[in-house]
C-alpha cells in the first residue's frame, strides 16, 4: 500500500482521448473540461451556458455516458472516451440520426443549447429512455432551451429513436 | 474558482492518508465539489480524486440486504433491477433527483455529501453571514426569502433545508452507512444544526465512506419515494416522502411502515410518530391523514416557507394511500 501521499505540482501534464484522438495539455488542476474543450484545444462545439451544471449545454459523453462538461475536471477525465458534438458525424459527413432529426423537425430556434441536446439525446436513446414522450421530457429535463423548442426537440429524439430502433 | 492541487488515490488507503491532510477534499463526481469551489464555497487546497479506484462501485443486492459501493453511480443504482425489485423507493428517489447527466456523475457516497442549496449559503460574495460557513457570523436565511427553507430540525443558527432525496429513503429503511473503521445509521451520520451549523455529518478527518448497506424488509419491497416539486422533472422537492408498508394477511392492518421526509427538514427526517400511530391499525383514508399530521410536530416556519406545513402530510397520506391500494 501506498502509504505516503505525495501532492502533484501546480500544473498538470495530461493527455485526453477526444473523438478518438489523443491530445496532450498542461492545464491547471482547477481546468473543467469544458474550459479545455473550448479554450485549449478549440472544439467550441461543447457550449458555456451556465457553468454551474444547471442547463445542460455542456453536455458531452464519458466512456460513452452522458456527463456535464463544466462540473467534470479535465484531470480526472484522463484515461477515459471523451465524445463530443464534433465527433458524432462519421467521417464522410453524414450526420448521426439524432443530428439529421434535428434538422427535420426544426428542433431549434437560436441553436445554443444545440449540441447540449443532441449529445444528451444520443445517450438518452442509447439507454433506452426515450419509449414516450413523457419518458423523453423527463430524461432530457438537463436540458433547457430558453428559446421554447421543446415540442420540436421532444419530436426530433421520438423520431431518431424509432429510427435507431428499426 | 481558486487553484488546488490535485491528486489522484489509486486505492482505498491512499484516499484516507490524502483526506486526513489539512484542507483537503475528495473529488468523486465533482457534481457538489466543483460547484461549490466556483461559487467560492468550497475552497480546498488539495483535491484527492477517488473516482479511479477500482472495486468501489459494485451494486450487489440480495433479499436480505443491498449493499452499494460508495462509487457507484447514481444512474446505474437507479436502473439496477434488483434495486427496482427489492427497494423500489431507493430507485425512485434516484431517478427523481437532479438530471440524467448529473445521475451519470453522481457517486452515491458523494451524494450523502451533497451540501444544502440555501441560496444564502451559496453566495459568499453578497452574503457574508451564514454559520455553516462561518460559524458564529449570523443566518442570512432568517428574515430572508425562506420560501425553500427546512421547518423541522431547525434552530437559531440555521434553516438550510437538506437537498437530497437518496438519503431520505435510506433512513427510512435504516440503511446505514461503512466508514471503514465504523459503520454509522444513515440518520445518525447527517447532523441537525443546532448551535453548530457547520457540521453536517458525523465524519471525521481521514475517514473515507465505502459503502451503504441497506436492510432487506417487507416495507422495503413495498415502497414509494414521492416528490413533490415547483416543475415536474429536474427540481429540488418542495416535499417529499420516502414510505414503506407491509399490511398483515388481511391487506389492511400495518405490520410495518416506514416514513421519511425530505425537502422540509434540515438533514433527512424520520418520522416514528407517523408510523407509530398507524402500526397494527386497519388503514382508511381518514386514519392515514390524521397519522400523517403528526410529523409536523415541532414544525416552525419563517413566512414564506409556511406552506411546507401544510404540503408534507399531503405528500406522506398520499404515498401511504397509494401504497395501501397497491394490496
Amino acid at each position: 500500500m501506498n502509504d505516503q501521499v505525495t501532492i502533484s505540482p501546480t500544473t498538470l501534464s495530461i493527455h485526453l482521448a477526444i473523438n478518438g484522438r489523443d491530445h496532450a495539455l498542461e492545464i491547471e488542476p482547477r481546468v473543467t473540461l469544458l474550459d479545455a474543450l473550448r479554450d485549449r484545444l478549440h472544439l467550441t462545439g461543447t457550449k458555456k451556458g451556465c457553468d454551474q451544471g444547471q442547463c445542460g449545454a455542456c453536455t458531452v459523453h464519458v466512456d460513452g455516458e452522458r456527463v456535464l462538461a463544466c462540473l467534470t475536471l479535465a484531470a480526472q477525465v484522463e484515461g477515459r472516451e471523451i465524445t463530443t458534438i464534433e465527433g458524432l458525424a462519421d467521417q464522410d459527413g453524414t450526420l448521426n440520426a439524432v443530428q439529421a432529426a434535428f434538422l427535420e423537425q426544426d428542433a431549434f430556434q437560436c441553436g445554443y443549447c444545440t449540441p447540449g441536446q443532441i449529445m444528451s439525446a444520443v445517450a438518452c436513446i442509447r439507454e433506452g429512455h426515450a419509449g414516450s414522450d413523457e419518458e423523453i421530457r423527463e430524461y432530457m429535463a438537463g436540458n433547457l432551451c430558453r428559446c421554447g423548442a421543446y415540442p420540436n426537440i421532444v419530436a426530433a429524439v421520438r423520431q431518431a429513436a424509432r429510427e435507431l430502433r428499426s | 474558482m481558486r487553484d488546488f492541487s490535485y491528486f489522484r488515490a489509486d486505492n482505498i488507503e491512499a484516499a484516507r492518508n490524502a483526506a486526513a491532510l489539512p484542507g483537503a477534499m475528495l473529488l468523486a463526481g465533482g457534481t457538489t465539489l466543483i460547484d461549490l469551489a466556483k461559487c467560492g464555497v468550497a475552497e480546498p487546497s488539495t483535491v484527492i480524486d477517488i473516482s479511479h479506484i477500482k472495486g468501489l462501485n459494485a451494486i450487489d443486492v440480495t433479499a436480505d440486504r443491498a449493499v452499494i459501493g460508495a462509487l457507484a453511480r447514481m444512474s446505474h443504482v437507479a436502473d439496477d433491477p434488483q434495486v427496482k425489485n427489492l427497494f423500489p423507493a431507493v430507485s425512485e428517489a434516484l431517478w427523481q433527483a437532479a438530471s440524467a447527466q448529473l445521475r451519470n456523475m453522481a457517486t452515491v457516497g458523494g451524494n450523502l455529501m451533497q451540501r444544502t442549496r440555501c441560496p444564502y449559503f451559496r453566495d459568499p460574495q453578497n452574503f457574508p453571514a451564514c454559520n455553516k460557513r462561518a460559524p458564529g457570523s449570523g443566518c442570512s436565511a432568517i428574515g430572508g426569502v425562506t420560501r425553500g427553507h427546512a421547518v423541522l430540525g431547525v434552530s437559531e443558527a440555521c434553516i438550510a433545508t437538506y437537498p437530497g432525496d437518496l438519503a431520505v429513503a435510506l433512513v427510512a429503511f435504516d440503511a446505514e452507512v461503512d466508514l471503514g473503521e465504523r459503520k454509522l445509521k444513515v440518520e445518525d451520520f447527517f447532523l441537525a444544526p443546532g448551535a453548530t451549523a457547520e457540521q453536517e455529518h458525523d465524519i471525521r478527518p481521514g475517514e473515507v465512506i465505502t459503502a451503504i448497506e441497506i436492510p432487506g424488509s417487507a416495507a422495503a419491497r413495498r415502497s414509494t419515494y414521492i416528490k413533490v416539486r415547483d416543475r415536474q422533472s429536474y427540481e429540488f422537492a418542495a416535499a417529499s416522502a420516502a414510505v414503506g408498508l407491509e399490511l398483515e394477511s388481511d391487506g389492511r392492518t400495518v405490520r410495518d411502515i416506514r416514513v421519511a421526509l425530505g425537502g422540509v427538514a434540515t438533514k433527512p427526517w424520520r418520522v416514528r410518530a407517523v408510523e407509530d400511530a398507524l402500526k397494527g391499525k386497519a388503514l382508511s383514508e381518514e386514519l392515514v391523514r390524521k397519522a400523517s399530521e403528526l410529523a409536523m410536530e415541532g414544525a416552525v416556519d419563517h413566512g414564506a416557507n409556511h406552506y411546507k406545513i401544510a404540503l408534507a402530510p399531503r405528500v406522506i397520506a398520499r404515498a401511504i394511500l397509494e401504497l395501501g391500494e397497491t394490496a
